[in-house]
């Protein structure tokens, strides 16, 4: 489990980490948390020939509010990012799938933005930001650029990054007071969900007044089921009025077949782990 | 008959008490030395190059490039090591007519499993080790290869084409021509006119040892001894075979296992990491190291289990078992190992189990493939014995309707019927199936636990509880030497122990057996200091370096206790009566009115005594000690075990299953084992603890899965699915105990007892909670999808097929990698 040899360099600012990247073009990598980077490297699945280290940014690590968001740094841990006030009190549905990420150790080295710019649709962050409809910054050396959730995921492990920009924060318009709820399926604790649901929903008394559901693993990206999020608005939080929409969570989707399941397995949880998502974000998992 | 009795416990015997091991401090501060944090001075390192390719030959092997890489000394393939690699031997040929390829460490013509080495890289340091091997350019001719293993059975493709045949060994046993029982296929033919037959087959899924620390291996040829010191099981074995096939005397070998963590069976091996690693520091007279990766420790150390279980029960209608057919097919991957196809033997004597069966034949048939080579992997044949018996005593009751441990009681061996002559001709010493079984029920809330069930089943409630019931017992304590002597086993199973006197009344012990985690030097201590009445502090346990402990056995097969532990007590009452003439000496009285207690010799009624590390220190200076007595207490002992022992258990398990996504959940497990006299019980429980939770990963996380190429595709802990803490509940653990009458200590081994039990507890659980649907099977591991495909079909789920998960991109910016050149 050694890498093959490379440079390293560990720029202090996003300006030198982008100038970096321009100057080693795709024969470079940028590692955050390394906690997908590291792995590959180690297996030799990978071999740049330079390493750019964002890890001495201070700029990129925090939560902070601006205004009708919060705004979470690209290089701020999952560790801090779950148990961040704001994060709880404006976006409950990244503080809860925050919490059953990986492993603790995991969660400690891992950043915000280093996995979701990793892209991958197993990942438990995509769908959260697909969900509350979350934008992206992304610095290059034109300047910073702004990109929506939608436009972010291109395909298994593709983002809108380019090759010479550098994501660097994640804006959250806040969901305060909403209902959230992140229902992962796995078969041990650490793994990758096999298919997770991510759900939010705010309240008019016992009905869903309106919902916000992203799909983790469920095709190349994480994916937004604005079909159920339509078909929840007005509903009662009852198994049977959720139930309907939940029927609509597979649809459009392609997802993968690997040895935890084949496709069709993949869409049947969807269905049902969509249900009991809305269901306990919308606090009646008990009804 | 077999009193059951809680063992006596005074308040200054060690021999029962929870003591915390010895070990630990040092363990898990890790102020210890692994083998691959050996460093020697101008030690080399390797790096191993292996085939990509499940079965091809070897068309050219171009080192040059390689050779030229910076810091690189030799890059050396089969050809050029040739016969000084020596060999990797199979010590138990379990027919006459096995048939067995030759097994050479690094072959230079052709490949049979993807991972077989064929070349290694030596340079000044790992990483550059690492790099230049991904520059030896092997052209391979690719050959079709034997995946399957009933494909294989069949001879459709060949895994070795010079042997014409996949099939290495058929082995048999059959109680009518034992003369141990009945004919089976009578039985069978007469409940199938009046009485009720259960046919099932059954997969035991390939799995891998996935030890904690990865094989690792330093070799230091310089001087008159080779030093070898490697991260395994069996330096004695090791060396026995590392001598037979170089042509190195035995006596110029060292081999020395340091702290070793985990084997599992899975380092009870000689493996080609070793033989190539000892020709190489052989051939440059240098010290070399090798350490191996995870991911070559998943794909080339040896694997385990791969079985198809044909099975036939045959019962009366009141539920009697009448008789129990087995045919399995076992897969020994590309070739035979140490014990390979005696693996499935060892469970050969094991498919009846507790039960009276009448009649009993087992049919074994191994067979070479193409894949990762498989050996022992803990509890080795009985696991696999305990699951089809457990799972086909289950689906009886079922049938019949009958309750599963009421069936069992009907059909096992009585407390009373003790010493038992089973229908596979093993004597059981004691046990009391009665005892565990009414313990564990108090213990797991049976009765209520079923009645929720019935609760459940009545609401229809998505989530269905189910509750699995193994009532199993295990042989244990490999072995008796002359049993396996009739079995061509290649070795014997006795084990050895010396005892070390020192002047300052400390004890030094020396054992053959080999801990790799199992806590030797605690439990062995606490027995000296009970028999020989020195503290337990004042104890030191010595293993696993063959110029110290110089004959032994090593550690598997749950025998360290039983059988070395036995050697030890010997060798301590060799120590005692050497004592006895120079403390009778000492003491001016006679021998025959000494009388030996709590260390000490005292003349009976007079307050006249000396204590033993007194005589100790006595005989050190030698002053004074009688004629014709030798001035040492220093004894040693060798024991070859008269029987087997026979730990058992009943295991009760409850799953929750969730009907709409298949997934399950444990609820609660509780297990009453039977392991005879406890020394420690806090080691006691770790083992039953950690043996709980490997079975449990079998029965739903764990499993080799290969493609259709013969590329191992859960070749990471991504795809390898084991448990951690949070997967697991925590156990209800509790004990009875029948002493063994077949050892002094009253002692039986524990090392795999609680995964030889839980796994059929588990899918016993599973299926009985989705009998009412239908159900009657879920093939393992019990995956979600498996168990959801078996509620919607009622079938038990096919082969896991699929891809890995893609979790690591390798298609982004940089070099690619040398494809199969290792990690």
């Amino acid at each position: 489990m050694i890498p093959a040899a490379f440079d390293y360099v560990a720029p202090t600012s996003v300006e030198d980490a982008v100038a970096a990247l321009a100057q080693h073009g795709d024969e470079a990598k940028i590692i955050a948390g390394g906690q997908s980077l590291l792995p590959v490297l180690r297996m030799r699945l990978n071999a740049p020939e330079m390493v750019i280290d964002l890890g001495r940014i201070d700029t990129l690590r925090g939560v902070r509010d601006d205004g009708d968001a919060i705004v979470i740094g690209a290089m701020t841990p999952h560790s801090v990012v779950g148990s961040d006030p704001l994060v709880a009190q404006h976006a409950g549905l990244v503080a809860a799938a925050v919490e059953h990420l990986a492993d603790a150790q995991v969660r400690h080295r891992g950043t915000f933005g280093g996995a979701l710019a990793h892209a991958d649709p197993a990942g438990d962050l995509g769908a959260p930001a697909r969900a509350l409809g979350a934008e992206f910054a992304i610095a290059g050396s034109g300047g910073t650029r702004t990109v929506s959730a939608d436009d972010f995921f291109v395909d298994l492990f593709e983002t809108a990054i380019g090759e010479d920009e550098i994501l660097t924060e994640v804006r959250i318009p806040k969901h305060t007071g909403w209902g959230s709820h992140y229902e992962k399926f796995v078969r041990v604790a650490h793994q990758w969900p096999i298919v997770a649901v991510a759900a939010s929903v705010r309240m008019e008394g016992g009905t869903i007044a309106e919902a916000r559901v992203g799909l983790t693993n469920m095709g190349s990206t994480p994916l937004r089921a604005r079909q159920v999020e339509d078909a929840l608005a007005g509903q009662p939080a009852t198994p049977d009025g959720v139930r309907a929409a939940a029927e609509l969570a597979a649809d459009g989707t392609e997802p993968p077949s690997d040895l935890n399941g084949d496709a069709g397995y993949r869409r049947h949880l969807a269905r049902v782990l969509t249900r009991r998502a809305v269901l306990a974000a919308a606090g009646a998992d008990g009804a | 008959m077999t009193a059951v009795q809680e063992p006596a416990v005074g308040a200054d015997r060690e021999i029962g008490r929870e003591r915390r091991r010895k070990e630990d401090a040092r363990l898990i501060t890790g102020r210890t030395r692994w083998t691959d944090n050996i460093v020697l001075p101008g030690m080399l390192h390797l790096a191993m190059v292996r085939s990509p390719f499940a079965h091809a030959s070897i068309v050219s092997i171009d080192t040059s490039e390689a050779e030229e890489a910076p810091n690189v000394v030799a890059v050396l393939t089969g050809a050029d090591l040739g016969e000084a690699q020596g060999a990797c031997i199979n010590a138990w040929a379990i027919t006459e007519d096995q048939v067995t390829p030759p097994h050479l460490p690094m072959p230079s013509d052709r490949v049979a499993f993807a991972g077989e080495i064929v070349a290694v890289v030596v340079a000044r340091s790992a990483a550059e080790a690492r790099d230049a091997a991904e520059l030896v350019d092997v052209e391979y001719d690719e050959l079709p290869a034997a995946l399957d293993l009933k494909e294989a059975a069949a001879d459709t493709v060949l895994a070795h084409p010079d042997l014409g045949t996949n099939k290495s060994a058929f082995w048999k046993f059959d109680s009518a021509e034992a003369g141990t029982g009945g004919d089976v296929d009578e039985a069978i033919a007469a409940a199938r006119t009046d009485g009720v037959v259960i046919e099932r087959e059954y997969r035991q899924q390939r799995l891998i040892p996935a030890f904690m620390e990865p094989r690792s291996v330093v070799v230091d040829p310089t001087g008159e001894q080779h030093t070898i010191w490697s991260a395994t099981q069996v330096p004695h074995i090791l060396r026995f075979a590392i001598a037979a096939t170089t042509g190195v005397p035995e006596s110029k070998i060292r081999v020395i296992a340091p702290d070793v963590g985990g084997g599992f069976g899975g380092k009870l091996q000689q493996t080609p990491e070793e033989m190539i690693a000892f020709a190489v520091g052989r051939r440059l007279g240098k010290p070399v190291k090798y350490t191996e990766t995870r991911s070559e420790s998943l794909l080339a150390a040896h694997h385990g289990r791969d079985q198809w279980q044909k099975l036939t029960l045959s019962a009366e209608k009141d539920g009697t078992v009448t008789g129990f057919k087995v045919e399995l097919l076992a897969d020994l991957g590309a070739y035979v190992a140490i014990v390979g196809g005696g693996v499935p033997v060892l469970g050969a004597f094991m498919f009846n189990a507790i039960y009276k069966f009448p009649a009993y034949q087992f049919n074994c048939q191994t067979v070479l493939t193409n894949k990762t080579w498989t050996d022992a992997y803990r509890g080795a044949g009985r696991p696999e014995a305990t699951y089809a018996v457990e799972r086909m005593m289950s689906e009886l009751a079922a049938e019949l309707g009958m309750d599963p441990l009421e069936l069992r009681e009907k059909n096992w061996i009585k407390h009373e019927e003790f010493p038992f002559t089973t229908v596979a001709g093993l004597e059981y010493d004691t046990g009391n199936y009665e005892a565990a079984t009414a313990k564990a029920k108090e213990l797991f809330g049976y009765d209520e636990l079923r009645a929720e069930q019935a609760r459940r089943r009545e609401s229809g409630d998505p989530v269905q509880l189910g509750i699995g019931v193994s009532t199993f017992t295990e042989m244990c304590g490999l072995a008796p030497s002359r049993v396996l002597g009739q079995l061509n086993y290649g070795a014997g199973g006795w084990e050895h122990a010396s005892v070390r006197m020192l002047a300052t009344g400390k004890v030094e012990v020396v054992t053959g057996a080999s801990a790799h985690g199992q806590g030797h030097e605690t439990a062995f201590s606490q027995i000296v200091a009970d028999r020989l009445g020195v503290p337990f502090d004042d104890v030191e346990g010595l293993h696993g370096d063959t110029q110290i402990a110089h004959k032994g056995l090593d550690t598997y097969g749950s025998r360290s206790l039983v059988v070395g532990g036995e050697a030890l007590v010997k060798a301590v009452d060799k120590v005692i009566e050497k004592a006895r003439p120079i403390a009778a000496h000492l003491l001016e009285a006679s021998v025959d009115d000494l009388e030996f207690a709590d260390g000490r010799f005292s003349v009976r009624g007079t307050d006249s005594g000396v204590a033993i590390t007194e005589i100790a220190t006595a005989v050190f200076a030698a002053h004074d000690y009688p004629e014709g007595v030798e001035p040492s207490l220093d004894s040693e002992a060798t024991y070859d075990p008269v029987n087997f022992n026979y730990p058992h258990g009943t295991h009760l398990c409850a799953m929750e299953v969730d009907t709409e996504t298949g997934a399950v959940r444990m609820r609660k497990y509780a297990c009453v084992d039977d392991i005879g006299t406890i020394i420690n019980p806090l080691i006691v429980s770790g083992q039953v603890h950690g043996g709980l939770v490997q079975g449990i990963a079998q029965a739903l996380w764990e499993e080799a899965v290969y493609d259709d190429a013969g590329t191992l595709v859960s070749g990471s802990f991504v795809d390898y699915l084991l448990p951690t803490a949070a997967d697991t509940i925590s156990f209800d653990v509790d004990h009875t105990s029948s002493p063994s009458i077949t050892n002094t200590l009253g002692t039986k081994g524990v090392g795999e007892a609680g995964t030889i039990a839980s796994t059929p507890a588990v899918i016993n659980a599973v299926v009985d909670a989705l009998r009412h649907l239908g159900v009657d099977d879920v093939r393992m591991p019990a995956t979600p999808s498996r168990v959801y495909a078996a509620i919607q079909g009622a079938s038990a789920g096919g082969a896991t097929d699929g891809a890995a998960m893609p979790h690591f991109d390798p298609a982004e910016p940089g070099r690619s990698s040398t494809e199969g050149a290792g990690a």
